[in-house]
């Protein structure tokens, strides 16, 4: 099978592929797992088509570290994996944020902890997609709904990685990994791409974690005559590990601000429904697809209900959950989880406002029949 | 131009942090005047290191340079040569990196065969966090988390990464300089996988309490008890936990792994497409 031509019926985990080959990854590095591995399967096929490598690594802590390495040789790279892989993953994770590495971790998720309900849908890494890997951090997490996000937020998911200089985290889950849909791949060329910005001047006087004023270095690749120094020890702007008392707080606070400062390029929501309802709920993934089906359902009925949809799932929305908690009468927070979303709603909730959790972690997607009794629960 | 072994080298970072007596310095200068002879652009040589003692060796070289976490140095440096395949990658590990935290990455970068030259100090112990034993220290050796002995024998490193499937294995000691540079340079030539071993001594933790005397006996050892493995192997088994093998055990040619790689996987016109770093 070569590129998919004209309206195609799509496995998700197979647009998300795509996406990442039309983004411009040429290196896959990754372990087999449940239920990501389709990813493995079309890249291992088509990369090398494209010039590419895919490669199966000894485990995911070496896939993780693979990624890095082939990122700072001037690819981009990306992985894919569950849960069990996603944990293998956070120590070299933390590696990729403090050596601003751009590159992409896709997470299928599936029914945990441990081995869990083998490859059955779950959304409860949402937590450990923000605080996974040691240390103060920040980390840009996106939560596709479609095939046609699979594809979409693949290349956002690149682009975010290349224009911040970090790993970024496309967060799915095996509902919308193994959704088939109808999908047209744009053409190649046709999409906005952007690619990590590069050094300019004399390479001698280049140092190589020396920021910008948008407090992202310029960044140079192995091979390029502007020499890297990349450690995961505390590091200066040469790049080499430097322990003195202020340097990792110097350090910290720039890789914070350099995604907080940008939430309002960072951070997409969608909204569905009335504008004018009392209710609403938030949601995310697979279980927003559910949650748009009640919400009709629900107006049949005479209940006014909408739904604020995650896209990016961290950073956090604050700023639009927060304007949806000061208008609605009650939130409803329905995930595959026990709450991870539910905590960050109701972190931002400075005017009290009642909030409904609905919770699954039986291995099987919320029916709208479950969602509905929950609205008119709420809306009595 | 010509390359002296300081242009490889950051002399500004020196003196180097290691203890007195260790042999991770000059495992350093031989490294980088291996690099001198072979001429190679420091751009590109890429140093990579794991976590340890030795694993601080990134900072004192002008290449560039890659410092990641402990035992994974050979799977970045995987990603690094496959990244670009131009690129020199020599990985310095310590016998906690490369065979204990590590051991499962070593073996199947030797089984695999990429083009990586590993170039491992082997002290016995972990020097940085205090001298508590590895995976290479020996049966009934004291360390500070064997204080009656190590219940559990040493790997054998090169015999590790010659039965895994490395193309050039050699092994020598901080004593020997010259052997040290010239090894280096039969591996960075050699294609796929290659291993250079040095003994090395660690007399602020191990040799404290497993030799008596000072660093300089330390040395005195590595001269005295490194023997060529052809001597080697007619030793009785009582004879050789008192000696080190030494030499070239490994010289072979089986391609590489990329070579293998795109002879299965050849590129074709599609290379030109999406929007790459280039």
């Amino acid at each position: 099978m070569s590129r998919p031509k004209g309206m195609q019926l799509l496995q998700g985990n197979e647009a998300c592929a795509w996406g990442a080959i039309d983004a411009g990854a040429r290196f896959f590095a990754g372990y087999p797992i449940t239920p990501s591995s389709e990813i493995a399967e079309v890249c291992a096929r088509e990369l090398p088509e494209y010039g590419g490598v895919y490669i199966q690594m000894e485990d995911e802590i070496a896939s993780m570290a693979a990624i890095i390495g082939a990122s700072l040789s001037g690819q981009k790279t990306f992985t894919a994996t569950s849960g069990p892989g996603f944990s293998l993953m956070q120590e070299n994770l933390g590696v990729g944020i403090y050596q601003e590495v751009p590159c992409v971790i896709v997470n299928v998720q599936r029914v945990g902890p441990s081995t869990g309900l083998a490859t059955r849908p779950a959304q409860a890494d949402v937590m450990q997609s923000r605080w996974g890997t040691h240390g103060d951090h920040s980390i840009i997490v996106l939560s596709p709904a479609s095939v046609k996000e699979m594809y979409y937020l693949t290349v956002r998911a690149f682009n975010l990685a290349e224009k911040y200089r970090t790993p970024v985290i496309l967060l799915s889950d095996e509902v919308i990994g193994h959704l088939r849909e109808n999908i047209a791949l744009p053409e190649p060329g046709t999409i906005e791409i952007i690619n990590r910005k590069r050094p300019q001047g004399d390479p001698k006087k280049y140092l190589p974690y020396k920021p910008d004023e948008d407090g992202i270095p310029p960044m140079a690749s192995y091979g390029d005559e502007y020499i890297v120094h990349a450690s995961s020890s505390c590091h200066d702007e040469t790049g080499c590990s430097n322990s003195k008392p202020d340097t990792n707080n110097k350090l910290l606070n720039r890789l914070r601000a350099k995604i907080y400062n940008n939430i309002e390029d960072i951070v997409q929501v969608e909204y569905f429904g009335p504008a004018d309802a009392d209710i609403t709920i938030i949601a995310f993934g697979a279980t927003s697809r559910v949650c748009k089906q009640a919400i009709v359902e629900a107006e049949k009925e005479g209940i006014k209900i909408n739904l604020l949809r995650l896209i990016t799932i961290w950073p956090f929305a604050d700023e639009q959950v927060q304007k949806v908690l000061e208008k609605a009468k009650a939130v409803i927070v329905p995930e595959m989880n026990q709450g991870q979303v539910l905590g960050e709603v109701q972190r931002v909730n400075r005017t009290n406002t009642p909030v409904y959790q609905v919770s699954r972690t039986d291995g099987e997607l919320f029916t709208t029949a479950e969602i509905l009794a929950k609205i008119r629960e709420v809306a009595i | 131009m010509t390359y002296k072994y300081t242009d490889y080298l950051k002399t500004e970072a020196q003196p180097y942090m290691w203890c007195p007596g260790c042999g991770d310095g000059i495992v350093v200068r031989a490294l980088a005047e291996a690099l001198a002879e072979l001429q190679l652009p420091p751009h590109q040589v890429v140093i990579a290191t794991g976590i340890g003692c030795w694993g601080k060796a990134d900072d004192y070289f002008a290449t560039h340079a890659f410092h990641g976490t402990h035992g994974r140095a050979l799977a970045f440096a995987t990603g690094i040569k496959i990244g670009n395949p131009e690129l020199h990658v020599i990985v310095l590990m310590g016998d906690g990196d490369a065979v204990t935290i590590g051991g499962n990455h070593f073996i199947h970068s030797a089984r695999r065969n990429i083009d990586l030259t590993a170039v491992v100090v082997n002290n016995y112990n972990y020097g940085m966090t205090g001298g508590q034993y590895s995976a290479t220290s020996p049966l009934t050796a004291r360390t500070t988390t064997s204080p009656r002995g190590v219940p559990e024998p040493g790997f054998d490193v090169c015999a590790l990464a010659e039965t895994s499937g490395a193309n050039f294995v050699a092994r020598t000691t901080a004593y020997h300089v010259l052997q040290i540079k010239k090894y280096i340079m039969q591996a960075i030539q050699k294609k796929g996988f290659s291993l250079v071993e040095v003994m090395s001594p660690c007399p602020t933790h191990f040799g404290r309490r497993n030799f008596a005397g000072g660093p300089l006996a330390m040395m005195k050892y590595l001269k005295e008890r490194a023997v060529p493995k052809s001597r080697f192997d007619k030793m009785t088994d009582q004879e050789k936990i008192d000696h080190i093998a030494t030499g070239i055990f490994v010289d072979k040619e089986r391609p590489d792994f990329l070579k293998v790689y795109r002879e299965l996987n050849p590129i074709n016109q599609l290379a030109d497409q999406g929007g790459g770093n280039k």
